[in-house]
């Protein structure tokens, strides 16, 4: 058994997925022994960033798969991306923390807790992105929940606990619901693939897919799409999400949206080219392109009564998820490449936006949006930022989203015209809500509160540390929407034809 | 021609047993709370006594009110010979099948009913409607089990269904077992036993079946009782025939297994009556609101009986 | 009694045996809705735990994977002792009403319990026509525990007997798993699950979450949070 272990596991020093994996896994179980949160944001970052280094080198070494692990040209995108948001994030989070805890809104042994469990936030995130095992996938996804409910409840007020609660009770049968679908997916595959662990390895099930069960694979992908889609926040499943964002520290916001969820999706999507392969099975296209348009056009209805700044954006998160389900849903290798081209610019922006908004309620004092005034001219840099983040996220060229968004409904225009139409409207729609809340934000004459408050606490250092990420991500989100690289293009467009 | 016999037989021993069960129970319980207890023959000397009383009627009671004890009693009395006890060889065994036995249940309870409101008096409508509400989701449920039992053993005739379980051909069978507890919910509720219903009791909160006949004195009276008995009987070997049949005599099956059958049978009968008393002395009675949850339970059983004969390999 | 003999009456047993025990943790879950008292609900989810124990140990059997002894032995240890354990600790000391408070009534329940039965055959029989009746009657009663889990998660408004919906679900699942014959990483399974239920029990104690919070509609924190004015 151990000896088989070793052949399964990541024990090599020069697989990089040692590194991948190892790093956060440690960092987590150091940090929760370190008793000094100064230290503990530092040592945060660097753990983040030598994580980075590691996702990094699979540009160059590319490992061989195990039954349990592997890496091929979809995952390691999405292993580089939650690696370099992740190292972002943890810079973004230590100018946070650092007010937080001088405001004394978190105590010391909260950020100790906080830290460890970002950390192993971040590896159950890997975990997910590079098991080759629809079980550790599972395992990986519901370890996912535990850690962010408990970065939910972090602040301990009665509505932190409320949203950790409904996040926790909505998301853990969203996941035994996976589960079972996961369970019949086995029971498919056994027939054609054996007893035991190769019949649960994605590797080799997909070269065999097309001979497994097709009904009962049908039943499974019922199951996949509604328990996963409820951890990617598809409407009607979405409940837990604006709650869960709203509540929890900001930074977890960030890596919620721009990350776990993506994560949800792509396990989802996992499952969707086992299906797919399988020609008597029934089509999760239609499905995920129906999931896809209601949570579009709920989250863009939703927009316009929220008075919360993140929940603003948490319904603007459902919203993209909505699109980008979408446009997996309409498969072809344009609409994929969309999907992908989008999922990436959504995580960047996404998280940019928090990372602004959080700076704006520490500054505000405030998380409402009627009491939030004037930003561009009480916080030039910060308000400016946001507003150009805004308009990212609103889908306005030339940033990245405005060039997925456009991909996404030209293809569908290609397929099927009338698909597109709704998809239209909702993002017009949305545009509208986006740019009513932020000229109420942005413009206009500065709050009180707004005013005096920002400059008094913070040293200009770990201000600028807190600014690197969202210009970093903002940055990023303009040149890919001025410029592709070509290897890029030629690269998601492989990854679009392996998504079928 | 011994199955005529047998039939004629078989007619007049459920009737000259039925008091003596019932004796047993009660004798059962009186031990149980520690009284000496009346013989198991009184119900015999109570039948006769009510026989040779005067039999009073209300001065509003219609006709119906005089005809409706003897339909009843007929009607149970026909009931109990559908359902064989000692052997399945009996002339009116082919002639008729457990739903006709569950209608002819259900005539003698409408008539009963009937009655009930017949006579004006609050408590015969009290009576008759918590009856029927009773009977609302009991005899569904009895029905659902019947249903599962003829899926289990492709038939409705009793005769064939005993030969069908004695053939071994059912092995753990959890159908089975859900629909004897369904049947015994059922029964319970249908003879008015506790926790339903209390036979010794005319505590008005309570009573269903007594308020009913509540009117009735002297040989209808004796009839009524009698028919309680039977039916009281007649569920009593729908179970012990049903579900443990063995023992139980075949066509042209000798004067030995015949004797044999009809120890087995009464037998069975005797135990079930004494545990009858035995759980009666155990178990309080519910609230009447509480008994649609109990027979909701029973249809339950039933239905999920039928329900797992669908995933198992039975069907 | 030749080898090829003795397997099949074994069959005939395995399959008997099995067909019960599901058939036993089914009826629990209906006992589950059934329960009116905190403390008998969580009675019968020990018994469900143990029994869904029982299940396991005696596909590991069957099977001949000595490893669902171990899922077994989690089952019985941490579901059928600790876990009702803590939370009848937990009742009496939060204080926590011991009537069960439904959101619908028992009837109403049990009714639509028996669709949920019904609808799990109909689903899943069609699609399993070609494995093996114990596969497919396994599968059935799984999924239908699973659903009875979900519904008792719904129709209950108390948070400790939310989690013993949620419980109850995962112990269908858990059966799913052990049935599925030669699943890899079912001990795992079993204990990351365990992981999420010592978790619902600590929030439960750490936030003195008495009652579900209203309902699980986004609705109530907006009003709470001054979004509907």
């Amino acid at each position: 058994m151990i000896g088989s272990l070793s052949t399964l596991l990541p024990l090599g020093v020069q697989n990089p997925l040692f590194w991948i994996l190892g790093m956060p896994l440690f960092g987590s179980l150091f940090l929760a022994c370190l008793p000094n949160w100064h230290h503990a944001v530092w040592v945060n970052v660097l753990i983040s960033a030598a994580t980075l280094a590691a996702a990094a080198s699979l540009l160059v070494v590319r490992p061989a798969e195990t039954l349990l692990f592997f890496i091929d040209d979809f995952n390691i995108y999405l292993v580089g991306l939650t690696a370099f948001v992740g190292f972002t994030t943890s810079l973004f989070s230590s100018a946070y923390i650092g007010r937080e805890s001088r405001d004394r809104r978190l105590l010391p042994q909260h950020l100790r807790f906080y830290h460890s469990m970002y950390q192993a936030f971040l590896f159950t995130m890997l975990l997910a992105l590079t098991a080759n095992n629809i079980g550790v996938l599972w395992v990986a996804v519901e370890a996912a929940t535990l850690t962010t409910v408990l970065m939910v409840s972090l602040y301990r007020t009665r509505e932190a606990i409320e949203a950790a609660w409904k996040y926790f009770i909505l998301c853990s049968v969203g996941i035994g619901l996976a589960l079972f679908g996961t369970i019949l997916v086995y029971l498919a595959a056994q027939p054609v693939m054996g007893d035991g662990v190769p019949a649960m390895a994605w590797t080799q099930m997909i070269k065999r897919a097309g001979a497994f069960q097709p009904e009962l694979m049908s039943l499974a992908f019922v199951f996949l799409l509604v328990g996963y889609g409820t951890k990617v926040g598809l409407a009607p499943l979405h409940a837990w999400l604006p709650d869960a964002h709203a509540e929890g520290p900001t930074p977890i916001s960030a890596v919620l949206s721009g990350l776990l969820l993506n994560v949800a999706l792509y396990a989802l999507l996992r499952f969707k080219m086992l299906i797919a392969a399988n020609s008597h099975a029934l089509q999760p296209g239609p499905l995920m392109i129906a999931m896809g348009c209601s949570s579009i056009f709920l989250a863009s209805f939703m927009l316009y009564r929220r008075g919360d700044i993140k929940r603003l954006f948490a319904y603007s998160s459902i919203e993209h998820m909505g699109i980008i389900t979408f446009a997996f849903g309409m498969g072809g290798t344009l609409a994929n490449f969309a999907g992908l081209l989008h999922m990436t610019m959504h995580s960047l922006v996404k998280s940019a936006i928090f990372f602004a908004v959080g700076m704006i309620t520490q500054a505000a004092g405030t998380k409402r949006i009627a009491d939030i005034r004037g930003l561009t001219t009480s916080h030039p840099f910060l308000g400016w930022s946001f507003v150009i983040a805004v308009l990212a996220i609103a889908g306005l060229p030339p940033m990245g989203i405005f060039m997925s968004e456009f991909l996404v409904i030209s293809s569908t225009f290609a397929r099927n015209a009338w698909l597109a139409v709704p998809v239209m409207i909702g993002l017009l729609i949305t545009f509208g809500a986006l740019i009513w809340r932020l000229q109420g934000m942005a413009f206009g004459r500065p709050g009180q509160l707004v005013a005096d408050s920002e400059r008094r606490h913070q040293s200009t250092f770990v201000r600028a540390i807190g600014m690197i990420p969202l210009v970093a991500h903002l940055v990023l989100a303009l040149v890919a929407g001025v410029y592709l690289p070509d290897a890029l293009v030629a690269w998601f467009q492989a990854v679009g034809k392996l998504l079928g | 021609m011994m199955a005529f016999l047998f039939g004629i037989f078989h007619t007049w021993l459920v009737l000259v047993a039925a008091p003596l069960i019932t004796g047993i129970v009660r004798l059962t319980k009186a031990r149980l709370q520690g009284r000496q207890g009346a013989s198991p023959l009184q119900p015999y000397r109570d039948l006769w006594r009510l026989l040779q009383k005067e039999s009073v009627i209300a001065e509003t009671a219609s006709w119906l009110f005089r005809i409706a004890p003897y339909l009843v009693f007929v009607a149970v009395w026909l009931a109990a010979t559908i359902m064989p006890t000692f052997t399945t060889d009996m002339i009116l065994t082919p002639a008729a099948d457990l739903i006709a036995l569950v209608a002819l249940l259900g005539t003698a309870r409408f008539f009963t009913a009937l009655a009930g409101l017949d006579a004006g008096t609050a408590f015969g409508g009290l009576g008759s409607s918590r009856e029927m509400f009773v009977a609302s989701i009991g005899e569904p449920a009895m029905l659902m089990v019947i249903f599962s039992l003829s899926l289990l053993t492709h038939t409705t005739s009793p005769a064939n269904m005993i030969a069908y379980v004695l053939s071994g051909h059912i092995g753990i069978e959890v159908s089975a077992g859900l629909a004897l507890a369904s049947m015994v919910m059922v029964a319970i509720a249908e003879n008015g036993r506790i926790p339903i219903d209390n036979p010794t009791t005319h505590l008005e909160l309570t009573m269903i079946h007594e308020a009913m006949v509540l009117e009735y004195s002297g040989r209808h009276l004796a009839l009524l009782e009698a028919a309680a008995m039977v039916r009281l009987l007649l569920f009593m070997t729908i179970i012990s025939s049903l579900f443990f049949p063995w023992g139980i005599a075949f066509v042209d099956a000798g004067p030995g297994e015949v004797l044999l059958g009809l120890l087995a049978w009464f037998a069975k009968v005797s135990v079930l009556a004494m545990v009858l008393g035995f759980c009666e002395s155990l178990v309080a009675k519910m609230r009447v609101f509480q008994i649609a949850d109990f027979l909701g339970g029973a249809l339950l059983l039933a239905l999920l009986a039928t329900i797992f004969l669908y995933v198992s390999e039975a069907v | 009694m030749n080898p090829a003999e003795h397997l099949a009456s074994f069959g005939r047993i395995s399959y008997d045996t099995a067909h019960l025990i599901g058939a036993v943790i089914l009826m629990m879950s209906f006992g589950l809705l059934y329960q009116r008292r905190l403390t008998a609900v969580i009675r019968t989810y020990s018994l469900q735990a143990m029994v869904l124990a029982l299940a396991a140990a005696w596909q590991a059997l069957v099977q001949d994977a000595p490893h669902l002894y171990a899922s077994a032995l989690i089952a019985l240890l941490f579901k059928g002792i600790a876990v009702p354990f803590a939370l009848n600790w937990l009742v009496r000391r939060l204080g926590i009403h011991r009537t069960v408070e439904t959101a619908l009534g028992i009837g109403p329940t049990m009714i639509a319990g028996v669709g949920l039965v019904a609808l799990s055959i109909v689903l899943v029989l069609p699609v399993t026509a070609s494995s093996t009746a114990m596969t497919r009657e396994n599968l059935a009663i799984a999924m239908s525990v699973v659903l009875l889990g979900l519904l008792m998660m719904i129709t209950r408004r108390n948070a400790v007997t939310q989690v013993v919906g949620f419980m109850s679900l995962e112990n269908g699942l858990i059966l799913a798993a052990v049935g599925a014959k030669g699943m890899p990483l079912v001990v795992e399974i079993s204990i990351a699950f365990s992981v999420l239920v010592a978790m619902a029990l600590f929030g439960i104690f750490f936030f003195r979450i008495r009652e579900r919070f209203d309902s699980l509609d986004i609705a109530y924190l907006e009003t709470f949070r001054g979004e509907r004015r």
